[in-house]
């Protein structure tokens, strides 16, 4: 692709270099872990009208091999109708610390749970 | 400097703190948590060793696919074998969210440098040895994992769940078979005996060392990694054997296996454990044979693995150029 560019050959040369060294950048990543395919993280609805649920995780070299892999690994008896492979690397996670103040905020909102308020015993379907 | 250091080591024992409390409540240890690092290597050496004994698992009763009596037969030794690596598939992905990687826990194991069961290291003589491995080594297999279920690493527990589902159909189809056997001819009643024989005392060593020669054991009880001694796992296999094999109609090879009132368990010999250390040192039938085999796969299908890789790459570079 870079002949067609008509600018200075040294300058192509170097963009040539840069341009599949970042295209390869999967590749040289994965040879300093000799090849190893990439972590995929695998969900499973069991049936209809439940949640995907994490059910653990796989190699694959793409996303169709990992569907196809987390159906023989973790659906052999039936359980799911669905499933969910995302790249391990592509997930977003809070810190795990309780203390974390991520969570803070709901802790001191007793009003929002229903057990805050008190209602009559007898005032029927509340 | 100074501080920074004070300030580190204070966080590190505050750290401990939480680990501690976690583990006092019964409380699950999740993989971004911090963790000791004897506690992450103890798990990584146990889980890691646990997938690869699936994975080497397959093998002996591999051996009897081709060979199976019946279709039927066929279809569900083939189903069982797919399930060990299945059950080795999932405690690798355990082992992995403690920071080890696939490459270098295979690399391991095929360099000899990680163990695993030394019930895979005996031979399968006959078509009757499948049976007998459901029934025996499947059994004693379900009584080591039932109580890893609450183990205190999370996804440790959340492998073992899944594996103990799958086992208890390993465990019925072995029994079946046998039973199936012994309905048969004099001369097929004779091979379940043979085969039981040589599978009990392999099959009580599962268990590990006695307690009194474990040196893991207490440190990985205060974890919460183990909750029974090996001692006393075996006795409650045992105990759950005698009454299977009164049904199926076979014998264990002990004449001081009985049972015992006043413990309200049976008594039985101590196993060999000169021939158990023999066999994890490497000296049993079939290690060499069980190492090569892996590695000869794993060697033969490198190629498989980085041309599925360049393929991968060159999809999503056609797709990038769009």
């Amino acid at each position: 692709m870079t002949e067609t560019n008509s600018g200075p050959a040294s300058a192509n040369g170097s963009a040539a270099k840069a341009a599949a060294t970042s295209a390869n950048g999967t590749e040289t990543k994965a040879s300093s872990t000799r090849g190893e395919w990439p972590l995929y993280e695998v969900f499973v609805r069991g049936k209809r009208g439940l949640n995907h649920v994490h059910v653990g995780s796989l190699h694959a070299a793409d996303d169709q091999m990992a569907l196809h892999h987390a159906r023989d690994v973790y659906t052999r008896r039936n359980e799911g109708v669905s499933i969910w492979v995302v790249r391990a690397a592509d997930i977003t996670a809070s810190s795990p610390d309780e203390k974390d103040p991520m969570f803070a905020p709901s802790g001191d909102k007793v009003y929002r749970h229903p057990t805050f308020y008190d209602i009559p015993s007898d005032v029927p379907h509340m | 400097m100074t501080t920074q250091v004070n300030d580190n080591r204070y966080d590190e024992a505050q750290l401990q703190v939480q680990f501690d409390a976690t583990i006092e409540a019964k409380d699950r240890i999740e993989p971004r948590d911090w963790m000791p690092e004897a506690y992450r290597k103890t798990l990584i050496r146990q889980v890691a060793q646990h997938a690869h004994s699936e994975i080497i698992g397959m093998q002996p009763e591999g051996n009897w696919i081709s060979r199976a009596p019946s279709l039927r037969r066929k279809a569900i030794l083939l189903a069982k074998v797919q399930d060990e690596a299945g059950h080795g598939l999932y405690l690798y992905s355990a082992a992995e969210t403690l920071g080890a990687t696939r490459n270098e826990l295979t690399e391991k194991l095929v360099a000899g440098r990680q163990k695993y069961s030394s019930i895979f290291n005996y031979p399968t003589l006959s078509y009757t040895d499948v049976g007998t491995i459901g029934w025996l080594v499947d059994g004693a297999a379900i009584c080591n994992q039932v109580p890893l279920c609450r183990t205190s690493f999370g996804p440790y527990g959340r492998a073992m769940i899944r594996i103990c589902k799958e086992e208890s159909f390993h465990q019925r189809q072995g029994y079946e078979l046998l039973m199936t056997m012994m309905r048969g001819t004099e001369a097929q009643r004779e091979m379940v005996q043979e085969s039981v024989n040589r599978f009990w005392w392999p099959s009580l060593m599962m268990f590990g060392p006695p307690d009194d020669n474990s040196p893991n054991t207490e440190q990985s009880m205060a974890w919460g990694i183990k909750t029974h001694t090996n001692d006393e796992l075996r006795q409650k296999f045992v105990d759950m054997s005698v009454p299977q094999a009164e049904a199926l109609g076979v014998t264990f090879p002990d004449e001081n296996l009985k049972w015992n009132e006043e413990r309200g368990h049976y008594d039985f010999s101590t196993p060999n454990w000169d021939e158990f250390w023999d066999v994890v040192k490497g000296n049993g039938p079939c290690n060499e044979q069980r190492v090569a085999h892996r590695k000869r796969a794993w060697d033969e299908g490198a190629w498989v693995r980085e041309a599925a890789l360049a393929f991968a790459e060159n999809q999503a570079a056609e797709e990038a150029a769009k």
